[in-house]
């Protein structure tokens, strides 16, 4: 979904020409639909008022699958999507973000944070040196800024390494 | 979206100084943003596009200096005007809002949804699916009326809702990460070389009224709610050029072409907290995370704050006015120094903001599932840029759901279920009208609104 090597301008009269939009919409009925539904499983109290529980969640999925039939009918030109390499980055800094968010309260924020931060510096500009320099130097510093600048509760060492 | 940074420093500060430091930053993004808009004809924030036409012309032909000079006076000129406007019409408008009841904040609203959508997105299907995401995310948590959970899908994470720091986070600074790993090198402009620094006297005289014009262009822009600084901007240059009598001048480097969207953004930025701080409806983006940053600090605002909590408004404006000169003198003399930040290199500045993000939201909630979120919404926040969906609607969604719901039902509680309720005072009818025009007019008119391209570099 990703991936489309080919990011020069649309063809039109393809049938597929212009399927970023439709997927969206298609994407968004779906999402509106199991929205609604969820919203029609709300638990509903005795104390009601006119309007409801369900009412504001029901317009929204509704105006959503309007907005979304629009786009399948009257698509915007694709969008130039990245290259294969490109988007595995980008997965690749997603997976990197995930790493750092599960990591921080076993691990503390030094060591994470230093990882974290040289990866997607590597990302950016692969030059191994920099992004060690640049993981390194924006944990520890920020961290010295965190905790003794702002009081911030952050842990340097997580229990997983303090005990 | 420089604001964002200071977000995270201003958890470990109190209330005031927070506020200080919030809306110092709020002015300062306003007058940084043309830096790197004349230096390297890359906007530094969507209002400052403008800037780039005439500025970036300007330094290309050896005045990069004047055109910095010259736009950093045209910003204080709009910001101290529109300073003293909010002075002396927040005051007003808060005596207006005691008249609104809840079928009136509903259309208001509603309105401030429609003008957004209309005036800054290219097409009104996707501004109003991403205000749709926004509502849609502000239902889930427990339900303000009856305190049954809703949309929770079972997980207690999901009791309390969705933060909106997390989303505004996770949207601005996250997106960027993976946008900027995809345009890596494409977006690269050959800055120009900074002259000698000196006042270009010549320019300001002959600009003065462009600049005086151009901040009740951009004031008034932006008081409209949701319309904002991009718009006060557009319209400050836009006028500006066609009252001109050089008119084909402009876009080649002319001084006024620099001032006016310069003089008018930064009116805007003063002219958006008006509807911010009386009505609790933010005027623009930048404006949603100030509102953001104030509902954290336990400050609501509304027609209320200012009798109960006369100290905050007044202490604000008052850091406005002093941000103002501060920033004069910062901008002026000191030009040199930002220029030098603007160099800061990318792999050092991305995973920077990242940690600055992640860790402002950790001790914030001490939660991974609330950093887990983030990285979901960063990764959505990339997704809707790529398919040109706007994301401000979003966190204005967030931040104005319940509110907006709940004046839906208070008002239906009121009028006991009769819909036409909605529709029974004078200030509503004229909000809906103004909502409904806010969101058609911009189809029609847009071609007049289309955004010029920036400068070749």
């Amino acid at each position: 979904m990703l991936t489309n090597d080919s990011p020069g301008p649309e063809r039109p009269g393809k049938f597929l020409a212009r399927r970023s939009d439709r997927i969206f919409g298609a994407i968004m009925i779906a999402i509106a639909l199991f929205y609604i539904w969820s919203a029609s499983q709300t638990q509903v109290s005795f104390l009601s008022d006119p309007v409801g529980s369900k009412t504001f969640p029901y317009i929204v999925g509704a105006v959503s699958i309007l907005c979304a039939l629009i786009f399948i009918l009257r698509p915007d030109p694709d969008p130039p999507w990245p290259r294969l390499a490109t988007s595995a980055k980008i997965a690749f800094a997603v997976v990197v973000l995930i790493g750092f968010a599960v990591s921080l309260e076993p691990l503390g924020f030094i060591i994470p944070a230093a990882v974290a931060s040289s990866l997607i510096s590597y990302q950016i500009s692969p030059k191994p040196f920099n992004a060690m320099a640049a993981g390194v130097g924006l944990s520890v510093v920020l961290f010295a800024i965190f905790r003794y600048a702002l009081g911030l509760g952050l842990a340097p060492f997580g229990r997983a390494l303090v005990g | 979206m420089a604001i964002l940074i200071p977000l995270a420093f201003s958890f470990g500060l109190d209330a005031t100084q927070a506020l200080v430091l919030m809306t110092s930053v709020y002015y300062g993004a306003m007058y940084g943003g043309r830096i790197s808009s004349i230096l390297l004809n890359i906007p530094g924030d969507e209002p400052a596009l403008m800037t780039t036409l005439d500025g970036y012309p300007m330094a290309k032909q050896g005045r990069a200096a004047d055109a910095l000079v010259l736009s950093g006076v045209a910003s204080f000129v709009g910001a101290l005007l529109a300073t003293i406007g909010l002075m002396l019409m927040a005051p007003i408008l808060a005596k207006v809002a005691y008249l609104f009841g809840p079928p009136e904040y509903f259309a208001l609203y509603l309105l401030a949804f429609c003008t957004l959508g209309g005036v800054s997105a290219k097409n009104q299907a996707k501004a109003a699916i991403a205000s749709m995401i926004g509502l849609g995310i502000a239902m889930i948590g427990l339900d303000n009326q009856t305190g049954m959970p809703r949309l929770t899908f079972g997980d207690l994470h999901l009791m309390d809702g969705i933060d909106f720091l997390v989303a505004i986070v996770g949207l601005f600074a996250v997106t960027e990460i993976f946008v900027f790993i995809e345009s890596h090198g494409k977006e690269s402009a050959i800055g120009v070389k900074l002259g000698k620094i000196k006042v270009p006297f010549k320019d300001i005289a002959h600009s003065f009224f462009a600049m005086l014009r151009s901040t009740v262009i951009g004031f008034v822009a932006g008081v409209l709610p949701g319309a904002g600084a991009s718009l006060g901007s557009f319209l400050a240059y836009m006028s500006e050029k066609s009252i001109a009598r050089d008119k084909d001048t402009f876009g080649t480097g002319n001084p006024r072409g620099v001032a006016a969207p310069e003089a008018g953004n930064n009116a805007a930025a003063g002219g958006a907290l008006v509807p911010m701080l009386t009505l609790g409806v933010p005027g623009s983006g930048t404006t949603a995370v100030l509102l953001a940053l104030l509902l954290t600090l336990n400050i609501t605002p509304g027609p209320l704050l200012f009798d109960e909590r006369p100290e905050v408004v007044w202490g604000l404006i008052a850091a406005l006015l002093i941000a103002n000169f501060v920033l004069l003198i910062m901008n002026v003399p000191l030009v040199r120094l930002f220029v030098k930040i603007l160099s800061v290199p990318a792999w050092l500045l991305l995973p920077g903001i990242t940690m600055i993000s992640f860790a402002g939201i950790y001790s914030l909630s001490g939660s991974s599932f609330d950093l887990l979120l983030m990285t979901a919404f960063g990764l959505l926040g990339y997704f809707m840029r790529k398919l040109d969906v706007p994301t401000v609607p979003i966190i204005l969604g967030i931040l104005l759901g319940k509110n907006m719901e709940d004046s839906l039902r208070r008002a239906m509680v009121i009028s006991d279920g009769d819909w036409t309720y909605l529709f029974s005072s004078g200030i509503s009818i004229g909000l809906w009208i103004a909502a409904v025009a806010g969101f058609i007019a911009p189809m029609f008119l847009r071609n007049l609104l289309r955004k010029p391209t920036r400068p070749q570099s």
